[in-house]
């Protein structure tokens, strides 16, 4: 018989979950799912050593663990502490952390240009939703934001600097999937910024990818920049035979009519890519006939890329013809042979002028 | 005269070169340590002392050291901590800089207990003229057998390495420093695991501060017992504080610690009183990152009691009436000195050197340093300062390493007990362009609270 896992038992908001040992809160917030998982703006569970640099995955650890029942002093990043048996979290429980959390995202937006209206991102970045779950509704911050000239690092690839959150996953994903990292990250505290030492474009058959772990509209498309908004395109899942042996050739296809305008890797629930692919499934195959269309995408119904598929929507059903098996319902009587008022005979729009009581005279 | 242990011998001169240095007793407490007491001997001896880290934080090095993970076939690493980046702070520079002989000791000494055969001295890039004096120091040491393989017949195999830094203050914390260390960009790690487990090249590491390292040297000489005999209660030993500000003798002295934060302000044998004849306004007990107290807190705690250099006694009130001994950087304020001024210094210094890799202090420090230069400028708002406290609450503990703390705490130990002199820049913004508020009450004295009947 094959040994039995001891898995670690963790409370997260008084919600109970088993999960393995090495597992990070987050992760074992994420079993549970719902409300109680923790933001993560910089955390990608493919990117190994990615996390606990944005902060917004702050929780508070109330109870260590069995053996250590001591609540932790500060607050932790989810995504990197791991669950300890009998730990007790709290994360939308505590006001604590609540307000922390709003904290954080005040921090990411006094540098951010707030150009949602103009940003290809728009309609899925991380910081637009987290914004709108966890900001204030106005700054306080009274000064001049930092800007940054718009670079293209290759010809597929336009960094916005001036966007950017500095969550360190395209620095991560260049080290992790690429054979040389060439761009990084410069200068330090806020004037630090994501690019390459001396101009130079980067150009890996996997660099496209950092365009899909980008949180905000920093890296883009340029085959796609400005072509169109998100939320008017429909995304199919598509597959091709890549000759790539690395890319997994599945991808979303982002339509409209006949034409792919953008091509991405399937993103999850928590905007994290299932398997990066090659940037000549990414960039060069842009027709439909490149590809074996499998079908609509799912798409959260909350998102508003869902706007105006209705896809899976569902009509209620009315129950009234079961119900009568087949017949039509009797009226109890006809409302124009008893009112006074309603003349269906009298045509209101053949009446020269306002319409008189005389001409309902019978 | 206070007794001293480190600097005992810094005035004979050319104790910068081994002969000197042996001649006056120098290597004694290596010879011991290797010869006859083991690794576990000097652990113990370190432990028994007391002795507690001397770059801020102030934990116990003999608990440090034996946290440290001893898997086999994995080498482990010293590393001396000499980034001395905290404005106020100077203390190990005199050190490396008139006796490099002695950290060489203590890192040959500490070396030998933890069982590492590579120790490195990360220094900071400013302290340019440093490197050639500690590397000839190493030399020398290495030309009489001190280091290298098999010294003096133990068996033991030491190399000493010195690195440059590049000038930047966060690879003062020791995760950054081992990433700069490594050739990385000098980024915190996130804890854990701790340098104990995995440090430098994923190895396990201990890092101290050169003052820490060089106090290894008496407690062998003297025995941890009679180390303990030094300073009052859970601070043992001696302390090297730099004293630098409105003082008649700015420089770095050897305190024990059992003096009082008046006596070494206004003694001879000390800074010698404040310059001018001026009266004392404020405070800064240990470098910058610590809190600010104004004069009538610093001499004397909230409790009435006389306050003492020793880590308790400055800490003593928590945040809300105390400070710390941090790495003893002592920075003395006369009555012309404004605070708002001070603080908008250190806002700024903070923001120079946040790495940039967490969004509170990246974003954070800068705000803080703008809003600052708002008040200094004459053109604050009275909510800027309820605005530079909610700021500073939100960076606070939400940071990966501690720069995001040291940043935040001048800020509110400035705004805790100096509020009415920011009220006044912002009311009085012209005036506050050309003078200073002044003293105030600062110094005058504070209600004690009586005890409560028993």
């Amino acid at each position: 018989m094959a040994e039995e896992k001891k898995l670690f038992k963790v409370k997260i908001d008084n919600i109970s979950v088993e999960v393995e040992p090495g597992t990070t809160i987050l992760n074992a917030a994420r079993k549970i799912g719902g409300d109680v998982v923790p933001p993560a703006m910089c955390y990608y569970s493919k990117l190994q050593g990615s996390g606990g640099k944005c902060r917004t995955c702050l929780v508070k650890v109330s109870k260590g663990s069995e053996a250590d029942p001591r609540p932790m002093p500060k607050l932790v990043a989810s995504c990197r502490t791991t669950v300890m048996d009998g730990m007790e979290v709290a994360n939308i429980t505590s006001p604590e952390v609540l307000e922390a959390r709003k904290g954080v995202v005040e921090f990411l937006l006094l540098n951010h240009p707030l150009d949602c209206p103009v940003c290809d991102q728009a309609g899925e970045c991380h910081l637009q939703d987290l914004s709108y779950e966890h900001g204030a509704d106005s700054t306080r911050y009274e000064f001049k934001r930092r800007t940054f000239d718009k670079i293209d690092i290759g010809d597929k690839i336009k960094l916005h600097m001036t966007r950017c959150i500095l969550c360190y996953r395209c620095v991560y994903t260049a080290d992790q999937l690429t054979n040389k990292r060439e761009h990084g990250i410069l200068g330090r505290g806020d004037a630090s910024e994501i690019s390459t030492y001396i101009s130079q474009s980067l150009d890996n058959d996997f660099i496209g990818n950092v365009i899909d772990v980008c949180p905000v509209g920093a890296l883009t498309d340029q085959t796609f920049r400005f072509k169109n908004r998100v939320w008017f395109l429909k995304p199919v899942d598509a597959h091709r035979n890549c000759e790539n042996e690395k890319c997994c050739g599945k991808t979303v296809l982002w339509m409209r009519g006949d034409e792919v305008f953008r091509v991405t890797a399937r993103k999850d629930k928590y905007g994290e890519v299932e398997d990066f692919i090659c940037d000549t499934c990414r960039f060069d195959k842009k027709e439909a006939k490149d590809w074996v269309i499998e079908g609509p995408r799912k798409i959260d119904r909350h998102s508003v890329i869902s706007q105006g598929h209705y896809v899976n929507t569902v009509t209620p059903k009315d129950p009234l013809v079961e119900v009568l098996s087949g017949r039509q319902p009797k009226l109890l009587f006809d409302i124009h042979s008893e009112s006074q008022v309603n003349r269906p005979d009298v045509d209101l729009s053949k009446i020269d002028g306002p319409a008189h009581s005389d001409d309902f005279k019978k | 005269m206070g007794r001293k242990l480190l600097l005992d011998k810094a005035h004979i001169e050319g104790i910068r070169y081994y002969d000197t240095y042996r001649s006056n007793g120098g290597y004694a407490a290596a010879e011991k340590a290797l010869k006859s007491m083991g690794p576990e001997g000097v652990l113990e001896e370190v432990k028994k002392s007391g002795l507690r880290g001397r770059g801020g934080a102030g934990f116990p090095t003999g608990l440090k050291w034996s946290f440290i993970a001893k898997p086999e076939g994995v080498p482990r690493y010293l590393v001396c901590n000499a980034d001395e980046s905290e404005p106020g702070t100077f203390k190990d520079r005199y050190l490396m800089e008139f006796i490099p002989h002695l950290l060489i000791e203590g890192l040959l000494i500490s070396s030998f207990a933890l069982g590492a055969n590579s120790a490195y001295i990360y220094i900071r890039g400013e302290y340019a003229w440093i490197p050639d004096i500690l590397e000839q120091a190493i030399a020398e040491a290495k030309n009489k057998g001190w280091l290298g393989k098999n010294i003096m017949g133990t068996g033991f195999d030491l190399e000493i390495y010195v690195q440059r830094g590049a000038g930047a203050y966060i690879c003062g914390e020791e995760t950054a420093l081992i990433e700069s260390l490594e050739g990385k960009r000098g980024n915190p790690r996130i804890k854990p695991p701790f340098p104990a487990v995995k440090g430098l090249w994923m190895c396990p590491t201990v890092v101290n501060n050169v003052e820490t390292l060089a106090a290894v040297v008496p407690i062998i000489n003297i025995g941890g017992d009679e180390y303990i005999k030094y300073g009052t209660g859970k601070s043992t030993g001696t302390k090297l504080i730099s004293a630098c500000g409105n003082i008649n003798k700015p420089g770095v002295y050897e305190i024990e610690m059992n003096i009082s934060v008046e006596e070494f302000i206004y003694s001879d044998e000390y800074c010698g009183g404040i310059k001018n004849g001026k009266r004392l306004k404020a405070c800064i007990p240990g470098g910058s990152s610590v809190p600010v107290l104004p004069a009538n807190l610093l001499l004397k705690t909230a409790k009435g009691e006389a306050r003492m250099m020793t880590y308790e006694s400055l800490a003593d009130g928590g945040f809300a009436t105390g400070s710390m001994l941090g790495s003893g950087g002592f920075i003395v304020m006369d009555e012309d000195q404004c605070i708002v001024r001070n603080t908008l210094t250190f806002a700024r210094f903070y923001h120079h050197e946040s790495c940039g890799q967490c969004s509170p202090c990246r974003e954070g420090t800068g705000w803080m340093k703008k809003v600052l230069q708002n008040i200094e400028n004459g053109k604050g708002k009275m909510s800027d300062i309820d605005l530079l406290w909610d700021i500073q609450r939100k960076i606070e503990g939400n940071t990966i390493c501690p720069l995001g703390d040291a940043a935040a705490w001048p800020v509110a130990a400035a705004i805790r007990h100096f509020r009415d002199e920011f009220e006044w820049h912002i009311t009085h913004s012209d005036e506050a362009l050309t003078r200073n508020f002044g003293l105030a009450h600062y110094a005058d004295p504070l209600p004690v609270p009586e005890p409560a009947a028993v």
